[in-house]
């Protein structure tokens, strides 16, 4: 037999380490639901750009010093000196905002098909515990430049924690390890940015697929596919995940791959959007640039702090605004899960949330001005009434009758 | 010697005392991981106070200093200036300086010891930008008396760095501990040791 070494090696490996009874049970005989659509992608381009950005970041750190007098130097030093140093940069700075498009796409499909439901709560609650855990990781990362905007980003959130009753400026201090934003900072940032948090991320990681193989994916109609199997115990909408899936995931890699090295080589600053203008500078802690934004991804939330007139509220109101996705599961009292069976008020109601969403993430980019701080108000409140009605929308309104099987 | 019967109360005290002192444990082995986390010696001395020399300040003109890392602005008021800033305001938040953001040998309207030098941390109040010195009337819209504008989000301060109503900013910008050494030398980041 030609095979019979191999086979061998593998048995011997089998005896000591559940390599085949892995495969098969989360790959050739995990079956997920044959009526997966585009939205199914971003999961797996989620993890695509995770590698990317831990590959990048680790080859990035061996020519990154991290000092209140290197970093700035290292960093141009890696753009110009250090050979395919611009790639690498770019792949990574590109990398971190394509994570928050697949991730935020990712959380919208959730929101459309009602996945965080019955009983897949869990699965969400880890999936947005991982897209905080990705914010803070952003964040973290983008002090690391130690451009002006690198600077006074940081020296922004970190006031924010001075907002709280008391103790907030201890424990503004006990962050910053100096009376500024300095060297000390920048070093903790480093080590939380390049060790703590991805193997937080990491773990995060593992436990959201772990739950989603407990619970099996929802798909676009919302049913469960378990509830109907044939007499082999296999649901008779599902096909098993290799090679179907696999296959259909790597297309779709392909697609995406094309597109994010498309910005990395031809549009790697995207206008100031995913790298900004004002970062191209050093950091000086006693010149504040003109105008102070941070990255396109946390304006949503940045737009909601600066509406509020009051401090204090402000901070709450813009934490309140990440928090809620936690309670989603608990909200939605709609007996069916999928958009595509659910009334009027559902579908309106979405609608609005995203336009919320977008309205508060361009008026989080711009300077202020009267109108906009009046515009972001009735935003936050559209984006809170979302979830705050819920409850009530979700429940009296007539949803259309689920099929039987998959569409 | 009896039947062996499993005495389940003595199991779990057993569990429990383990258990607390395994927590208290923790407690204790996590205090240098946070407490490292506080300034170094060196930053705390690095942030020690600063001595200025106001000889060379013309009136109008503003001139920064760092301390801790801050800036520190130390303002030469005109006469125009500080009459401006007796008269009463209701534009402003907190005219009166109430909120404990100066130490009470600033707490006057003019908001110093001398009523022509102003000498205030430039941080604005609301999240830590650098504020901008407009002191001339008009600059920032047509009933603009002269202050300071904060770039990012729009607040604005008076020329004693009181907070106008309708602002991000929450309170009166603050004035860092300071004496006078010497008629034009200031000592920036203690209270005089005599007071």
């Amino acid at each position: 037999m030609p095979n019979s070494v191999g086979k061998q090696f593998l048995h011997w490996i089998d005896a000591r380490f559940p390599l085949s009874k892995v495969w098969k049970e989360h790959f050739v005989e995990y079956y997920a639901p044959k009526n997966f659509n585009i939205w199914y992608f971003f999961g797996a381009f989620s993890i695509v750009v995770f590698a990317n950005q831990i590959i990048t970041g680790i080859w990035l750190a061996m020519y990154y010093t991290p000092s209140a007098t290197g970093a700035f130097v290292s960093v141009e030093y890696i753009m110009r000196d250090v050979k395919y140093g611009w790639l690498l940069r770019y792949l990574h700075s590109t990398g971190a905002s394509m994570f928050f498009i697949v991730v935020y796409l990712h959380m919208f499909r959730a929101l459309m098909y009602g996945s965080y439901k019955k009983p897949r709560e869990l699965l969400w609650l880890l999936g947005v515990a991982i897209y905080m855990a990705l914010i803070a990781e952003a964040f973290l990362g983008y002090l690391l430049p130690w451009g002006q905007m690198s600077y006074w980003g940081a020296q922004v959130i970190i006031s924010l924690f001075g907002s709280i009753p008391v103790v907030g400026h201890n424990i503004a201090l006990w962050i910053r390890g100096d009376y500024n934003i300095s060297g000390a900072t920048l070093n903790r940032f480093y080590a939380l940015h390049i060790v703590a948090l991805p193997m937080l991320i990491s773990l995060l990681v593992y436990l959201h697929i772990v739950a989603l193989h407990k619970v099996g994916s929802n798909n676009p109609d919302g049913i469960e596919i378990k509830e109907n199997k044939d007499e082999k115990g296999k649901p008779v909408d599902g096909v098993p995940f290799h090679p179907y899936y696999t296959v259909k995931d790597f297309f779709g890699i392909m697609v995406f791959l094309i597109i994010f090295l498309g910005i990395v080589f031809f549009l790697p600053t995207f206008g100031g959007y995913f790298l900004e203008h004002a970062n191209f500078s050093e950091a000086n802690p006693l010149k504040t640039p003109a105008y102070i934004a941070p990255l396109w991804y946390m304006t949503p939330f940045y737009a909601m702090l600066r509406a509020v007139p009051d401090k204090l509220l402000g901070v709450a109101i813009m934490q309140a605004g990440m928090v809620i996705l936690f309670l989603l599961p608990w909200l939605d009292r709609s007996p069916v899960k999928s958009m595509r069976y659910r009334g009027i008020y559902s579908r309106i109601a979405l609608t609005l949330f995203v336009i919320s969403f977008f309205a508060l993430m361009y008026l989080g980019l711009v300077p202020v001005t009267p109108i906009k701080t009046a515009l972001a108000q009735l935003f936050t409140v559209i984006y809170f009434a979302f979830f705050l009605l819920m409850p009530f929308y979700t429940k009296y309104e007539t949803t259309k009758p689920l099929p039987e099987r998959l569409t | 010697m009896e039947k062996e019967k499993i005495d389940l109360s003595r199991r779990r005290f057993l569990r429990y005392a383990t258990g607390a002192f395994a927590a208290v444990g923790a407690l204790f082995a996590s205090i240098p991981f946070l407490a490292s986390w506080l300034p170094s010696a060196r930053a705390r001395a690095a942030g020690a106070p600063v001595e200025v020399d106001l000889s060379r300040l013309e009136p109008g003109e503003m001139m920064t200093v760092e301390w801790r890392g801050r800036p520190v602005w130390l303002i030469r008021r005109t006469q125009e200036m500080i009459d401006q800033l007796a008269k009463p305001n209701v534009k402003l938040r907190d005219s009166e300086s109430r909120v404990q953001q100066q130490p009470t040998y600033a707490t006057n309207p003019h908001r110093s010891i001398k009523k022509e030098y102003l000498i205030l941390v430039g941080i604005c109040t609301h999240l830590g930008c650098s504020p901008t010195y407009m002191p001339a009337i008009g600059s920032l819209g047509s009933d603009w008396p002269g202050g300071f504008y904060c770039p990012c989000h729009g607040s604005t301060f008076d020329l004693a760095g009181r907070v106008y109503t309708g602002v991000p900013a929450p309170i009166n910008l603050e004035v860092p501990p300071h004496h006078y050494v010497a008629d034009y030398k200031v000592i920036i980041g203690e209270n005089s040791k005599n007071a």
